[in-house]
């Protein structure tokens, strides 16, 4: 069953220059359950992508297209609506962990505030509950991490408690945005380990964002690839990730360390992303790519249906040869 | 630091402990030497400026008569030798004597505890009315940033700040005593009205205390404006501070995660906002309190307030040294109690602070 179903999503921000399009013309779904895994290097949308659909844009943003979650159309709502929805249908995990638990206030506070608004919850009883949700996400000695401040936690535990915290009004999608990009890599297994046994007992739909796709392959059931705003490739995350067709996800598979062999420099792509407001027209990404012709830089790219639910923008498709070679 | 060895426990634990006692009781201390340190400085531009204290306060004849000038001088103790003079005036003060006015002929004590609350009084109505309407307008304005409410406070709070205190006092004052009549006068009180039995100071509270409520509305219809007129500086400075301080506390990564909870903006604001943003309007509230008492010179003339301001002005006039010293040490007490407050009030708000001296 569908969840979340966004479809044509752009997003436009208001930068020194004028307004930009930080996300364009997005769709995508998530079923019940299922994890999706959003990747694409940093200025790719993917951040605007999960603060459009908790209606988080920052000042001056706008969100247009439709995000449709659990049935009903969510892009558009009174702030009232929103406010329903945040914490309580979806939640949301951010980045650094330093920065985004209040530094003042009690772990107890900060974990149970929203039950009491949400669930009109006695003191007491979401004090019990944050004492579970403590123990789920494996904080040892809940009662006395209640009392502490995060100033008293490592970088990995409080991000533990920032997932404790969405988790706290059952939600049934969860965002998170770059969750182990700020932790130890020895951390970041432990944190998304626990993400996925999360998603097995609460049958959760968790959203990750990433610009790591190491993080994605052992997580993730789907996959979309963003590049400057727009979806790139999307498909199976076994599927995309085993055989990539766009040549921008080709580059990102081919740069992660295990991809290169012994002995070899890391493999990189040329070029840098391009900076919001000043996306090249067509596919965004001609300009560095290898197997550009000239219809590249002509919108629209049309999607192009690779198999079964994996799909690319790209109007070359150039690795379509060797698929039907290999098959 | 070593702890010295003779401290018993108990007191190394006041002298060097984290907890609050032991942070007031060290900051106390270095009050005590402050306040030296000031009358120290206080004592020493007092002589370098140039006048001569006996021809400031002895009428022209007797400025020529010799005879009484060396009395005048024994009386006041200005035939002594400049460093005799602040060793004796030191070890008068820590016997809690401050000297004798030579304007007033009474004891510069007796005069602050008359002048001073007068003051505080109308400083303390100032602040209050500051703080809580310039944190109130602030956290609007940040809120609603760039719209209209945010552009009509900011208008405001610059006007707040640029006037000249002087001329916000004499328009103020045309304006709601001659041209609208609802302010009563100048004064404490109506001429001829008996003020309230000294508690305090402060005719307000006096009177409240002595249960006399006509004097103590008629002390507040006569307190309002000039306290009103000296806030104004204060609002204008708070308001903006308040923007510029809730506007980059809304930035913050933490204020995204309590939206993000689904919270109401109140609460957002209330709980995840203010109480950071506090922290930096306290300061700024503690100097322009501080200010508040030092800067009520002029206001004091037009509304003719018996204030310190006053006080101040003819001290300095009459270059009656005790007096000056009085008044710089009550304002020095001021500023260095509201940075102890501040400091206090810094700790209760932010507890992790609790641990560092």
């Amino acid at each position: 069953m569908t969840l979340l179903n966004v479809s044509d999503l752009t997003v436009t921000l208001a930068t020194s220059t004028g307004d930009a399009d930080a996300v364009r013309n997005l769709s995508f779904s998530l079923d019940g359950g299922e994890i999706l895994g959003i990747a694409g290097e940093s200025g790719s949308g993917k951040t605007m992508t999960a603060l459009s659909i908790m209606g988080l844009l920052p000042y001056k943003g706008k969100a247009s297209g439709s995000i449709n979650f659990d049935g009903k159309e969510v892009l558009g709502s009174s702030k009232k609506k929103y406010q329903h929805m945040r914490g309580k249908e979806i939640s949301m995990i951010f980045q650094d962990p330093m920065t985004s638990l209040h530094p003042m206030l009690t772990v107890q506070t900060q974990l149970t505030e929203h039950m009491r608004y949400h669930d009109k919850m006695s003191k007491s009883a979401a004090r019990e509950s944050a004492l579970k949700l403590l123990d789920t996400v494996k904080i040892p000695d809940p009662a006395s991490a209640l009392r502490a401040h995060p100033s008293q936690f490592s970088g990995g535990m409080r991000q533990r408690i920032a997932i404790a915290m969405a988790l706290a009004c059952e939600p049934k999608l969860l965002i998170a945005d770059e969750p182990t990009t700020a932790l130890d890599v020895t951390v970041q297994a432990g944190i998304l380990r626990l993400l996925h046994q999360i998603r097995d007992e609460r049958n959760l739909s968790i959203m990750i964002i990433t610009h790591d796709l190491g993080v994605l392959s052992s997580l993730t059931d789907k996959i979309l690839i963003m590049y400057a705003g727009s979806e790139v490739e999307s498909g199976p995350a076994r599927e995309l990730l085993s055989n990539p067709r766009h040549p921008y996800s080709q580059g990102l598979i081919a740069a992660l360390p295990g991809a290169s062999r012994e002995g070899k420099f890391l493999t990189s792509i040329d070029g840098m992303p391009p900076e919001l407001g000043n996306f090249p027209s067509g596919c965004a990404f001609h300009p560095r790519c290898g197997f550009a012709e000239d219809r590249c830089s002509v919108p629209p790219i049309d999607a192009t249906v690779v198999s079964k639910g994996h799909r690319i923008y790209c109007p070359v498709n150039p690795f379509a040869h060797d698929r039907v070679e290999q098959s | 630091m070593k702890p010295v060895p003779v401290l018993t426990p108990v007191t190394k634990t006041l002298f060097t402990g984290t907890g609050l006692t032991p942070f007031i009781i060290r900051r106390l201390l270095t009050a005590v030497v402050l306040i030296l340190g000031i009358t120290f400085i206080a004592f020493s531009v007092t002589q370098l400026v140039p006048g001569d204290p006996v021809a400031a306060n002895l009428g022209q004849s007797a400025y020529s008569d010799p005879d009484i000038v060396a009395a005048f001088k024994a009386e006041y103790g200005l035939d002594q030798p400049v460093h005799i003079q602040y060793i004796t005036y030191v070890g008068n003060l820590l016997q809690g004597n401050l000297g004798i006015s030579l304007s007033s002929k009474r004891p510069v004590a007796e005069d602050l505890r008359e002048f001073f609350p007068a003051t505080l009084e109308i400083a303390l109505v100032a602040v209050f009315v500051a703080l809580v309407l310039g944190v109130i307008l602030g956290t609007i304005s940040a809120m609603t940033r760039d719209r209209l409410p945010d552009q009509i406070i900011r208008v405001f709070s610059l006007t707040g700040v640029s006037m000249p205190v002087f001329w916000t006092a004499l328009t103020a004052f045309y304006i709601f005593f001659f041209v609208l009549g609802w302010a009563p006068g100048t004064g404490r009180l109506e001429p001829g009205a008996e003020p309230p039995p000294q508690v305090t100071g402060m005719y307000t509270v006096d009177a409240l205390l002595d249960g006399d409520f006509a004097t103590a509305s008629q002390a507040v219809s006569y307190l309002l404006l000039p306290a009103l007129v000296l806030a104004v500086f204060a609002l204008g400075v708070i308001t903006r501070f308040t923007r510029a301080s809730v506007l980059e506390i809304l930035g913050n990564d933490y204020v995204r995660t309590a939206r993000s909870k689904g919270l109401p903006e109140r609460v957002v604001i209330r709980r995840h906002v203010l109480r950071p943003a506090l922290l930096a309007i306290i300061t700024i509230a503690g100097v322009a309190f501080a200010s508040l008492l030092a800067g009520s010179v002029l206001i004091e003339n037009v509304f003719s307030w018996p204030g310190l301001g006053q006080y101040a002005y003819k001290s300095a006039v009459g270059l009656d040294l005790p007096g000056i010293m009085g008044v710089s040490m009550i304002v020095a007490t001021v500023f260095i109690f509201m940075n102890l407050l501040v400091d206090v009030l810094y700790r209760v708000i932010d507890p992790q602070m609790k641990d560092s001296k």
